[in-house]
């Protein structure tokens, strides 16, 4: 054999060993059977979440009442971790045996990929009855059939008011729909000497806070897919007039002063948030803000309500957008089993369920811990309670690219907003196009 | 007369087939290419797993639909095709990226041209002043760029205030405005431009004096030595510069996706760096940035591999069109 012959066989060997090796990455199966019902779980189990400060000692908390009702598992946390890294560690086999994420978007593309673990099999073997689950949880839960996450307690969104600043403008209550919710805004609006804005009725940039597209679209019954799969944003009249209603109150205040308000803005998760320092007369959040407001002990006379409705749909007031924290077993978990114990901990035990409520402030997901003599409710908690049980309320759909669909809206929005696009519907019918081509990219 | 001789061609060399080499520099020349080939394995090892073997991981998943989880789903060119056709904001990102090329490729390299000469003709205190201006290049890029984001935030920064205090009515949003975003992150790239200014000091403390001397008793003001004295002579020098500085464009990230991050303002609890970056209206939408928020916000592996694969043939045309460009510059007469 010449040398030549040698060196390009050593490289194509090289390149064949390099494409094997390629094709085979993303391993690790997840098809072991699962222990017998009455085999009892052990070891430690590795738990990755995403909240940070207050709500992650409150999480520690029940956690640490887990390990002391099964002595045989420890769970070792870790906070502060999001979806990008716990995703990107379990494809790479590092990941934790159970993560817990905020976004209910994720659904669609973990259950998907697998990169959580189908839980059917346990739920069936451990009979967890999920009809003790809210409606709209158990469906933001599972992706076409294939449930792979459980809920954490949910988050509903509606209107924080500012109830001096509203009654210093003569109101005694809040508004009902957008229309009242514009006019409100102008009168409850001032301006400093420069004819900057100081303190604001209502912000109606759609990238403030959680004002977003996905969390307006129930008050206005938008929606965002058909029954094939295609976007419905160019096709679906009542984002033409959500956006409509949102760009003439832009106009109100001017594009510049609101981006340049926008910019001054404080911290959304500190007590520089702007309607805890008394900047924004009326604005939409979720549950989580009372506790919040309550820890910053922040010096504000509120009450909440929930948020305004489109003019042509009143029987939507009421309602709201609902999401939640999820939580599901990686793919790569080392004890599922002790992992699949702290999840049905996490999501079916009444008093964890409840001591959880009770500390980040957001929605219990099952029937008993909502009705629980135990739950903290006040007037302001019950307003959350109230549209979370409410027929109108309602989340955005997960798809396997996760939530590019927003994404792609969202940043169209930021130039509808600003006045560089003015072609509302060729707009829409362009963002529909990027979305499907989008999905499509993504494999559906 | 005496007849020439016919020419006569000197018989050639008979053709011997070389001996065979002795046993004992055989043993000493496979000992020698061991030596060579152990010198050049941590090398090699290094190239293999770091370069090669990426790149053709790469290449390989351009070609398919993959998200790391699942095993990879060939698909041919539709990544390509998607790039080109499809993708809303490819150009665009393409189109900012190639702007940051542009503008502050050159404009760092004027200003530390500029900052080197100044320097240099510093009599008293020039080290100081050199350790002055290098000190903004020690600066994390993070830690530089959110200092940045705080003093030209148009609500609350220094900046604007001073505007203000001036009897300015102009009151620039930065990085909010999509049209200031760029130029704003130029601003900061000129700021932190120590690293090409001690570069390019050390070029010009390079050249010899006496060109000078004789440039300037044939009479050449200062622009023409520097024309014909000065940058011929650091001429490797600038183009070092220009390459890296190119290089450093394409993948630039860091500096916009932390500008976008804190101009946009939300806090991306739980969610990740992908979502928002990019803002305000796409404006600093880098092709890096892209590529990372569809590989790892949208898990479009693949995709984002196909965008990895035309970046890195982009910086290897680019870098290959300067150098050829430059060598014509230096030894155009020669070669022509």
């Amino acid at each position: 054999m010449t040398r030549s012959r040698t060196y390009r066989l050593a490289v194509g060997l090289a390149a064949l060993s390099i494409l094997a090796a390629a094709c085979t990455a993303g391993g690790g199966g997840s098809d072991e059977p699962l222990a017998s019902p009455t085999a009892s779980a052990s070891g430690k189990v590795t738990f990755w979440h995403f909240f940070t400060g207050r709500e992650a000692e409150a999480i520690e908390g029940v956690v640490r009442d887990f390990e002391a009702s099964h002595p045989g598992i420890t769970v070792d946390v870790s906070s502060g971790q999001d979806d990008e890294k716990m995703r990107q560690a379990i494809a790479s086999g590092g990941g934790p045996d159970i993560g817990l994420s905020y976004s209910t978007d994720i659904v669609g593309n973990f259950c998907t990929t697998g990169a959580w673990r189908d839980l059917a099999p346990y739920v069936e073997r451990d009979q967890v009855d999920l009809g003790q689950l809210i409606e709209v949880v158990r469906s933001y839960t599972e992706y076409q059939g294939t449930r792979c996450s459980m809920p954490v307690l949910a988050d509903t969104y509606g209107l924080y008011y500012n109830k001096k600043l509203l009654a210093d403008a003569g109101y005694t209550a809040p508004p009902k729909t957008v229309s009242e919710l514009a006019d409100m805004a102008k009168k409850l609006t001032t301006f400093k000497s420069n004819g900057d804005i100081d303190v604001i009725g209502f912000m109606p940039n759609l990238d403030y806070y959680e004002n977003s597209p996905a969390h307006w679209a129930p008050h206005w019954g938008a929606t965002w897919f058909d029954a094939e799969g295609k976007s419905t944003v160019a096709t679906d009249p009542a984002w033409q007039e959500m956006l409509t209603w949102q760009k003439q109150l832009v106009d109100f205040y001017g594009a510049d002063k609101l981006t340049k308000f926008s910019a001054g803005k404080g911290d959304e998760f500190s007590a520089a948030n702007d309607f805890e320092r008394g900047k924004v007369a009326m604005m939409l959040d979720g549950e989580w803000r009372i506790a919040f407001i309550d820890a910053d002990k922040a010096d504000i006379d509120y009450a909440t309500a929930p948020f305004p409705v489109a003019d042509s749909k009143p029987d939507l007031y009421g309602g709201g957008y609902v999401s939640g924290n999820i939580i599901g077993i990686s793919k790569g978990a080392e004890n599922p089993e002790a992992g699949w114990e702290l999840i049905k901990y996490l999501t079916t035990d009444t008093a964890a369920i409840v001591k959880l409520s009770n500390g980040i402030k957001n929605v219990p997901t099952t029937t008993a811990a909502l009705t629980s003599p135990d739950l903290q409710v006040d007037d302001n908690f019950r307003t959350f309670l109230d549209i979370f049980a409410h027929p109108g309320s309602g989340t955005s759909p997960s798809t396997p690219a996760g939530a590019e669909y927003q994404n792609l809206y969202g940043t169209w929005l930021v130039k509808w907003q600003s006045g560089r696009e003015t072609d509302l519907t060729g707009g829409l019918a362009e963002v529909a196009e990027q979305i499907d081509d989008s999905i499509a990219l993504a494999g559906q | 007369v005496t007849a020439l001789a016919p020419p006569t061609l000197a018989a050639p060399a008979a053709r011997t087939r070389p001996g065979r080499v002795p046993a004992p520099l055989r043993k000493k020349r496979r000992k020698r290419r061991l030596f060579i080939a152990a010198l050049m394995a941590p090398w090699a090892t290094g190239f293999t797993i770091f370069f090669l073997y990426p790149l053709v991981a790469t290449a390989w998943f351009s070609l398919t639909r993959y998200n790391l989880l699942s095993p990879p789903e060939f698909i041919g060119l539709r990544n390509y095709s998607f790039f080109f056709t499809s993708d809303p904001y490819s150009l665009l990102s393409v189109r900012n990226t190639l702007w940051l090329v542009v503008f502050v490729v050159p404009v760092r390299i004027v200003f530390a041209m500029l900052v080197a000469q100044l320097v240099i003709r510093i009599k008293r205190g020039g080290s100081m002043f050199r350790t002055i201006y290098y000190l903004p290049a020690l600066a994390p890029p993070v830690a530089a760029t959110l200092a940045f984001a705080y003093v030209f935030n148009p609500a609350t920064g220094p900046v604007n205030q001073f505007l203000a205090k001036l009897g300015v009515d102009w009151q620039p949003l930065w990085f909010s405005d999509p049209r200031l975003a760029k130029p704003t992150l130029l601003i900061m790239a000129v700021w932190g431009l120590g690293d090409v200014m001690i570069i390019l000091l050390a070029a010009l403390l390079q050249v010899p004096t006496e060109h000078y001397e004789a440039a300037h008793l044939d009479g050449a003001n200062a622009l023409q030595r520097f024309r014909y004295v000065t940058l011929p002579t650091i001429w490797p020098v600038l183009l070092f510069v220009a390459v890296t500085g190119v290089i450093q464009m394409l993948q630039y990230f860091t500096q916009a996706a932390v500008a976008s991050s804190v101009a946009g303002g939300v806090s991306p609890v739980g969610g990740g760096l992908g979502e928002r970056l990019g803002y305000p209206d796409n404006s600093m939408l880098t092709f890096p940035i892209w590529l990372y928020s569809k590989g790892f916000a949208s898990f479009q592996l693949g995709y984002a591999c196909a965008m990895a694969m035309l970046l890195f043939v982009v910086s290897l045309a680019f870098t290959a069109v300067l150098l050829r460009r430059s060598r014509v510059f230096l030894y155009g007469a020669e070669e022509a």
